[in-house]
């Protein structure tokens, strides 16, 4: 009877990947202190490493428990909840972008700032067209989004492994092309991300936004790998929705920047 | 439920002790660990204090020397020069400590995590797994907390001596890594937070007993699972805030220097928007856990479910939209103080209910005055005091005259580290029968209850007083003006200090020698809930056959 569970509910044998996982970031983060004090990335990169292959140790975990049907009806809700729960984490994350962004730009300057910060953008500050390089990366990240949609439909929808292939590849690769594009943007900025405040939330804000599309398409590529190996049915299919959400999360964070900090703070 | 059960029992047998330890998925041992996790490092923390009360028991400098902190008091024949980083590397470690690494681990994480899912008769967490994630990263952010006190930070001396809530200009001035260490510390245990958060809702919301709706759920578990919303929408808040302060140590940028266009006063206010639902994170489980106590020991069901309810709903809630009332003096306009006193105090009402409906249980119950009563009762005491002093806190021009006095001091320990703190022990010693299938000693509990009462009170009241003296905050030393209440102060220190010793000796004779229960209830039907239907210590694995709902469903109401 001890052994034999009468509920749907995943129960877990004992893992090493969550305490690894700690040690590694603690490591990760130690280092991280270390470099910042010149000497050297190697302890933080040691603990990055770890961190990463956790990561992938513990996920090919999830993925193989997946396929052998301990995920059944109720626990893909569990899991449903858990990666919205998450998005809603990340999504107060950026409101600290946020809030610093719009304090900057609705009330600039003060008593003690220098002159120049009386104004937003700041005198001398010159900042990106936005109907040039960002708009055209808005349509191509906007694109991405249909092109996932496009490979959900399909998998719902009678689970089409060419149109989700075709959709993914074409998610991924204007992906690529957006972090493209926004890294020659940077490449081209005038104005640093040290020593101005406007410098500091346009590259604070985008480059935390950047980090998510990054992560965004490796996700978006682990599904396409998993298309290949036929994990997902029409019915099962809690990673490649995981990955849709995030997508239009990261989406919608974009827009947010593309009208604010681009157009109206511009 | 029993029938399921019994069988369990040498199953941990098995597991090697770095098995059930280090690589656990077992909510209840990952309880356990949080528990005695953060019980060390508030024994560290409260040990912090009790140094910082004998620096303060006379006027004048006699322990933290600059030629070396000192065990015992520097006399006329020794110099001393007051070094007053050392005082701040203190009361910083304090403070981050017990706010980020003793009551949310202990009270969410420790019981949220054992009794939640008992409760509500939940095999086990949603995420197992990342359970035991959110310990370890837990642990790792403690270590960094605590090397970054032994770390080379400013002044050329050890340690980051900024405050807890790390205001710039300071913090992000203050020279060494230290500063740096305690930042990734408070980033390390806000993702250890937000994992548990996300782990605690989705069970919450998926893993109910059959039949069990959300307005039958106990309270203490919705407590946990309010307590787990304001930790996902504040923490990542906070997470931001300090990663702009790193920057600005690092990277040269200017969020909070106007000698760049920043603004120093931006981070009081994103702190403060994390800091103030966070006070209410601490406490929010400790009233769960009071309810429980209450009816217990009232013979009575708690009053008002759905008020008790209802309010921790609105606590919640308000806690978000009240948080410049800890900024009443940095240039507000009147009509942002305004509205901030007034939404203030609106949480008194919500408050005020919970207060009146435990109030209300006790009325013509049957109250047995057992040791978690005690502290319930503690609790309620400590916790009106605390709540009242809050209000007068809440007026703004009030407020001028106590900005960081003592008065404030004594206000929120009041709240948090007598209110959260003997709800932590109220709570302790209503399951510590559960978790170890131990009885602790009734009259040493007594004993510690009244140790740590009359300690706390002694330490704390008279703060009030030097406070509206205006005796300030955060300083090493005084005038001889305000000698008679300090000297008071930390007398009741030191006794609150040998309470905690008792408990810690309490513990280790329970865990040994205890009486042992045999039964599954040790204190009366009135502790209907599920926990209570199982093994005093639960086995390994609990209800593998869900529980049915006449074995919690006590209610003939709702």
């Amino acid at each position: 009877m001890a052994h034999e569970k009468n509920h749907d509910y995943h129960i877990l044998t004992p893992s090493i990947w969550p305490f690894l996982g700690a040690v590694s970031g603690f490591v990760m983060l130690f280092g991280a202190v270390l470099f910042f004090k010149n000497s050297g990335p190697w302890l933080m990169l040691a603990g990055l490493a770890g961190v990463l292959y956790v990561m992938f140790a513990w996920w090919s975990e999830v993925v193989h428990e997946s396929s052998i049907g301990d995920h059944t009806p109720v626990v893909q809700i569990g899991l449903r909840y858990g990666f919205i729960l998450f998005i809603m984490s990340e999504v107060m994350f950026f409101a600290a972008w946020f809030w610093s962004f719009f304090k900057h730009a609705l009330y600039p300057g003060g008593p003690t700032q220098p002159e120049m910060y009386n104004t937003w953008p700041p005198a001398g500050i010159e900042t990106f067209d936005p109907w040039h390089l960002p708009l055209m990366n808005t349509l191509i990240l906007l694109l991405s989004g249909c092109a996932a949609t496009w490979a959900h439909h399909a998998l719902v929808h009678g689970n089409k492994r060419n149109e989700i292939k075709a959709g993914l590849i074409i998610a991924i690769l204007l992906g690529a092309l957006f972090t493209f594009f926004q890294a020659f943007e940077y490449s081209e900025a005038p104005f640093s991300f040290s020593g101005n405040i406007y410098g500091a939330n346009f590259f604070m804000a985008t480059g935390f936004h950047g980090a998510h599309v990054i992560i965004g398409t490796i996700f978006l590529a682990i599904c396409l790998l998993r298309v290949y190996r036929g994990h997902f049915t029409s019915e099962q299919h809690v990673g490649f929705e995981a990955a849709a959400w995030y997508w239009h999360f990261v989406d919608v964070v974009w827009l947010f920047l593309f009208f604010a900090v681009y157009i109206w703070g511009g | 439920m029993a029938d399921a059960a019994v069988h369990g029992h040498d199953e941990h047998e098995k597991l090697g002790f770095f098995t059930r330890w280090f690589m656990s998925t077992n909510h209840k041992d990952i309880g356990i660990l949080y528990l005695f996790t953060a019980g060390a490092v508030g024994f560290l923390s409260v040990a912090f204090t009790v140094y910082m009360r004998m620096e303060l028991m006379y006027p004048g400098v006699q322990y933290m020397c600059l030629e070396g902190a000192r065990i015992f008091a520097a006399t006329a024949a020794d110099t001393c020069t007051p070094n007053g980083h050392l005082w701040n590397v203190l009361i910083t470690g304090h403070g981050i400590l017990m706010m980020f690494f003793v009551v949310i681990p202990a009270l969410f994480g420790g019981f949220g995590n054992y009794f939640m899912p008992l409760q509500i008769g939940a095999p086990d967490m949603a995420f197992p797994r990342m359970n035991n994630l959110s310990y370890w990263l837990f642990v790792a952010g403690t270590s960094l907390a605590i090397i970054s006190v032994f770390a080379p930070g400013g002044d050329g001396q050890n340690g980051a001596g900024v405050g807890w809530v790390l205001y710039p200009p300071l913090s992000v001035r203050e020279g060494g890594m230290a500063m740096d260490l305690a930042i990734f510390a408070v980033h390390l245990s806000g993702a250890s937070s937000i994992l548990g958060a996300i782990n605690m809702i989705t069970t919450f919301l998926n893993m109910r007993a059959p039949g069990m709706t959300l307005f039958k759920v106990p309270l203490f578990s919705w407590s946990i699972f309010i307590t787990a919303w304001m930790i996902l929408l504040a923490l990542p808040v906070l997470a931001g805030a300090i990663t702009m302060l790193l920057t600005d140590r690092n990277f040269g940028t200017t969020f909070f220097d106007p000698a760049g266009g920043g603004d120093p006063i931006l981070y009081q206010h994103i702190l403060w928007f994390f800091g103030h639902p966070e006070v209410y994170i601490i406490i929010l489980p400790g009233f769960g856990i009071i309810s429980h106590v209450i009816a217990t020991f009232s013979r009575k069901p708690v009053f008002g479910y759905l008020p008790m309810v209802w309010a921790m709903i609105a606590i919640g809630g308000l806690g978000f939209v009240v948080w410049a009332h800890h900024m009443y003096t940095v240039g507000l306009s009147l009509r942002q103080q305004s509205y901030f006193m007034l939404a203030t105090m609106v949480i008194a009402v919500p408050t005020g209910i919970k207060v009146f409906s435990w109030i209300a249980t006790m009325w013509q119950g049957s109250v047995e005055l057992k040791a978690p009563m005690l502290w319930a009762f503690g609790f309620l005491f400590l916790f009106t005091v605390g709540g009242v002093t809050g209000i007068v806190l809440s007026q703004a021009g009030i407020d001028r005259a106590y900005h960081e006095t003592y008065y404030v001091i004594a206000h929120f320990h009041y709240v948090m580290s007598l209110g959260a703190v003997f709800a932590l022990f109220a709570g302790m010693y209503f399951y510590l029968p559960k978790m170890s299938g131990r009885m602790y000693p009734e009259w040493a509990a007594k004993l510690h209850f009244w140790m740590m009462f009359i300690g706390a009170n002694v330490t704390f009241f008279p703060q009030h007083f030097l406070g509206r003296q205006g005796m300030p905050r955060r300083y090493i030393d005084y005038p001889e003006a305000f000698a008679y209440w300090n000297y008071v102060s930390s007398l009741g220190a030191f006794l609150s200090f040998a309470s905690f010793i008792l408990f810690i000796g309490i513990l280790f004779y329970t865990l040994r020698y205890g009486k042992r229960v045999l039964v599954n209830n040790p204190w009366n039907e009135y502790a209907d809930t599920l926990e209570w239907t199982l093994p005093s210590p639960p086995p390994e694995h609990t209800f593998e056959t869900l529980p049915k709902q006449e074995d919690w469903d006590k209610s003939h109401a709702h």
